[in-house]
């Protein structure tokens, strides 16, 4: 046992017992403050963080617009499928979503507003452009961790590249299949980084984070109509202001209140609560002669790809 | 300290057990000496492996430098199945890490004495698991440079946020309920490992055993604070596998739209985190020869509570899919189309029969209910309960939204390195663990050993902390 009598003079076995020294009220004091030091910072260190890390003003978008008497708009989409034929009768790719890339820069293969052709139950089938619907309840925003994915007082959902994380919970969450990753550097052409960037006008692209359609809020506040409302060559969207109760397909201003009701308008499914901004009109194009068994629409092009030296896509 | 029975100031000076002078010294003794060789001895296949797993890792890091490069785009995820091998491995891994709690926290709670000689090594696996699962959330991320503003901007309504609160105080619990029951033991090797180890070992030991010196009313705060502890992280490690299962639950998803789902992925993450256990178990037993302590009794046991959890976990499946297929949507149909019959049957189909029919009949018969049995069996679970994530996540994607082609999922290159890098990672840290810290915990196998007095009698107040205080 020589090794055990070596250790009693070992010198961390006097620390040991020198540790066990009296805690007198002063220390405890001591600890106690300390403690309360430590534990006060806490719920305003994520604010000190955002202080110290802040990167300018984040979320940027234009002042929401009001009617002349001061009413915030509430914008609103009406999708009148008696008119969309999927751009069969011009025989071109659905002009919606090509306007919608022109104007927005889209990179392939995002399809903000895509035209779908979903069969109907007595046989046929319809084709159904859907942009985002942005919700009133949206499943998206729920979810966001970091709040890069917001509702506006216009009643828009829009998404704010520059905070994004990327972690792809608000494309599990959204039940209409409306987002879209950047998985690589997407290709844009050059004018598009002149540009500057707003959640409202999502250029230049960033890698690793979502868009989708923004509903062109900033081009609605200058009387402008969205790109795809433009595009479509049948008139078959209108864009406009519950609050004020109009809308506009560029051909004719409606009121929605009444236009929406006689045409018994509906949601993208409905049931899901998700209370959508974007009405549709039941048809299958047949205002514009399209027959119910003429199927397909001719695939959506990219101009970018070739535009831009080096780029890769990847498929949807 | 009177009622030692043996020299007190000798126990108290030392601050760690004493061998010669108990009337089971040889076994305590021998004991001491397992504990100490891993850290005393370090072999040439002990190195093979770590450069072995290094080089795993290395592989893994320069595919990951590949995806930070280029993107995400260098995998096989894309809009329409936006997770894939990354969120199926981290949830696998947060799944695993429930081997440390039921082990240790349950099993201590109902003071079940066999428990003893596996504790250590399950709340290793649990920490260890937990590290491993988080990086997988990160490496998934577009934009990893910007997980700061899940701080900065974090939102209480999201589930990833929930997720980030319960695995990170997960961590934290299951570090300091590692660390509590092993001070005794660290305390050992302080003392025996004093000036006959590196300087950096006698420098972490004397600092971890926080001066211990194994009196009265240290042997008291330490089975309290264990008590605590103990009681705490059982609710903890039920919370972080739930709100795992809501980052699925909570979206509009078919598939995914479950009130079972937290309950259904806790049952999986216990019982797969039995299954890595048993694995972990046989290698240290075998590498470190811990047949002494570790027997056929441990891991029949371990094989009983894994077959118990195979039954839950049918049960888990009707319920989950006899409720939603009696009324089978339009969207179920597809789903138990893809699940059942085509591109997942393989996949469900080995999760059935190979992870719980086939496991739980390897335990439950006698034939086969001895080691190599039960190991069999744990290998099946755990490559079982991966499958099983990955259904449940890329299945669930694939349901198509809208009026679409349903789309298909192919892990990249990039993927496949980053997961092996990830579960070589998982195997290095246990390794490291092992060469650092007691692979099984001293002082409560001692408390087993006969006419050996570990515990001072004030310590008693816990009477759990003697693995039972069954006498």
């Amino acid at each position: 046992m020589k090794r055990q009598s070596d250790y009693l003079h070992d010198s961390t076995a006097w620390r040991g017992l020198a540790g066990e020294h009296k805690v007198g009220r002063r220390h405890v004091l001591r600890l106690l403050g300390l403690g309360v030091l430590s534990v006060v910072p806490l719920p305003v260190l994520p604010s000190l963080l955002r202080a110290a890390l802040s990167q300018g003003k984040v979320q940027a978008r234009g002042p929401a617009a009001r009617t002349p008497d001061g009413r915030i708009r509430q914008w609103a989409m009406v999708i009148d499928l008696r008119f969309c034929d999927g751009c069969q009768s011009v025989g071109k790719p659905p002009q919606c979503t090509a306007a919608c890339i022109e104007g927005h820069f889209a990179p392939e293969p995002m399809e903000w507003v895509e035209v779908f052709e979903g069969e109907l139950p007595g046989g046929g089938t319809q084709f159904l452009p859907t942009p985002c619907q942005q919700c009133q309840n949206p499943p998206c925003v729920n979810v966001c961790p970091v709040a890069a994915t917001f509702s506006t007082p216009e009643g828009t959902v829009l998404i704010d590249q520059n905070r994004c994380i990327g972690c792809r919970i608000c494309m599990a969450a959204c039940p209409y299949d409306r987002r879209f990753f950047n998985w690589g550097t997407a290709p844009t052409p050059p004018e598009s980084h002149l540009i500057g960037y707003s959640p409202e006008h999502q250029v230049p692209t960033q890698r690793g984070t979502v868009m989708k359609c923004d509903f062109c809020p900033d081009m609605a506040r200058t009387g402008t109509l969205p790109y795809c409302v433009q595009g479509c060559p049948n008139h078959a969207i209108y864009y406009g202001d519950l609050e004020e109760d109009i809308a506009s397909n560029g051909d004719q201003v409606i009121v929605p209140s009444r236009f929406l009701s006689v045409n018994q308008a509906y949601h993208l499914k409905e049931d899901l609560g998700t209370k959508p901004r974007v009405y549709y009109i039941a048809g299958h194009g047949e205002a514009v002669g399209r027959d119910v068994f003429k199927r397909d629409r001719l695939p959506t092009e990219w101009p970018w790809a070739e535009r831009v030296k080096g780029a890769k896509t990847w498929k949807r | 300290m009177e009622t030692l029975g043996h020299d007190a100031s000798g126990f108290r000076a030392r601050g760690s057990f004493d061998a010669g002078e108990q009337p089971g010294g040889d076994r305590l003794e021998r004991l001491i000496q397992t504990a100490l060789a891993p850290v005393t001895g370090t072999s040439r296949g002990y190195y093979l492996w770590v450069a072995f797993l290094l080089m795993v890792i290395a592989w893994g890091i320069y595919a990951y430098s590949r995806q930070l490069q280029d993107g995400l785009i260098v995998t096989g995820m894309r809009d329409r199945i936006s997770w894939g091998l990354y969120i199926t491995t981290f949830v696998f891994f947060i799944g695993i890490s429930h081997a440390g709690t039921l082990i240790s926290a349950i099993l201590r709670v109902s003071q079940a004495r066999w428990r003893t000689p596996v504790t250590r090594m399950a709340e290793f696996i649990t920490a260890v698991a937990l590290i491993c699962g988080a990086l997988f959330v990160i490496i998934d991320m577009g934009r990893p440079d910007r997980v700061l503003n899940i701080i900065l901007y974090g939102r209480w309504q999201s589930p990833i946020v929930w997720d980030v609160l319960a695995i990170t105080t997960y961590l934290t619990a299951s570090i300091a309920y590692l660390f509590l029951p092993m001070i005794p033991d660290l305390a050992l090797f302080r003392d025996r490992l004093a000036g006959r180890a590196a300087a950096w070992r006698t420098w972490l030991y004397g600092l971890l055993a926080v001066r211990w010196q194994g009196t009265g009313a240290q042997w008291r705060s330490m089975g309290a604070a264990i008590t605590t502890a103990m009681i705490l992280i059982i609710p903890i490690a039920v919370s972080v596998h739930t709100v795992v299962s809501w980052i699925f639950a909570m979206t509009l998803r078919e598939p995914w739209n479950s009130t079972i789902f937290g309950a259904f992925f806790v049952a999986g993450a216990i019982f797969s985190g039995i299954a890595t256990l048993i694995i972990v178990m046989a290698i240290l037993r075998k590498v470190y020869h811990l047949e002494e302590y570790i027997t056929e009794k441990h891991f029949v046991y371990l094989g009983y509570l894994m077959a118990a959890f195979t039954l839950i976990m049918m049960y888990g499946n009707v319920s989950e899919y006899l409720t939603t297929g009696y009324k089978m949507t339009e969207e179920t149909e597809f789903h138990f189309r893809q699940l059942f019959l085509e591109q997942f049957a393989g996949f469900y189909w080995f999760y059935i029969v190979g992870g719980l029919v086939v496991p739980g009949l390897l335990v439950l018969l006698p034939w086969t209910r001895n080691i190599w049995g039960v190991v069999v069996a744990a290998i099946l679970v755990d490559a079982a309960m991966w499958v099983e994530r990955y259904f449940i996540v890329v299945a669930g994607f694939r349901v198509p939204l809208m009026p679409y082609e349903p789309s298909t999922y192919a892990p990249s290159w990039v993927e496949l390195s980053v997961v092996a890098a990830g579960f070589a990672l998982f195997a290095l840290l246990i390794t490291l663990f092992v060469k650092v810290f007691p692979i099984i915990a001293v002082w409560e196998v001692a408390e087993d050993l006969e006419g050996v007095e570990i515990t001072p009698a004030a310590g008693r107040l816990a009477p759990e902390l003697a693995g039972g205080g069954g006498s």
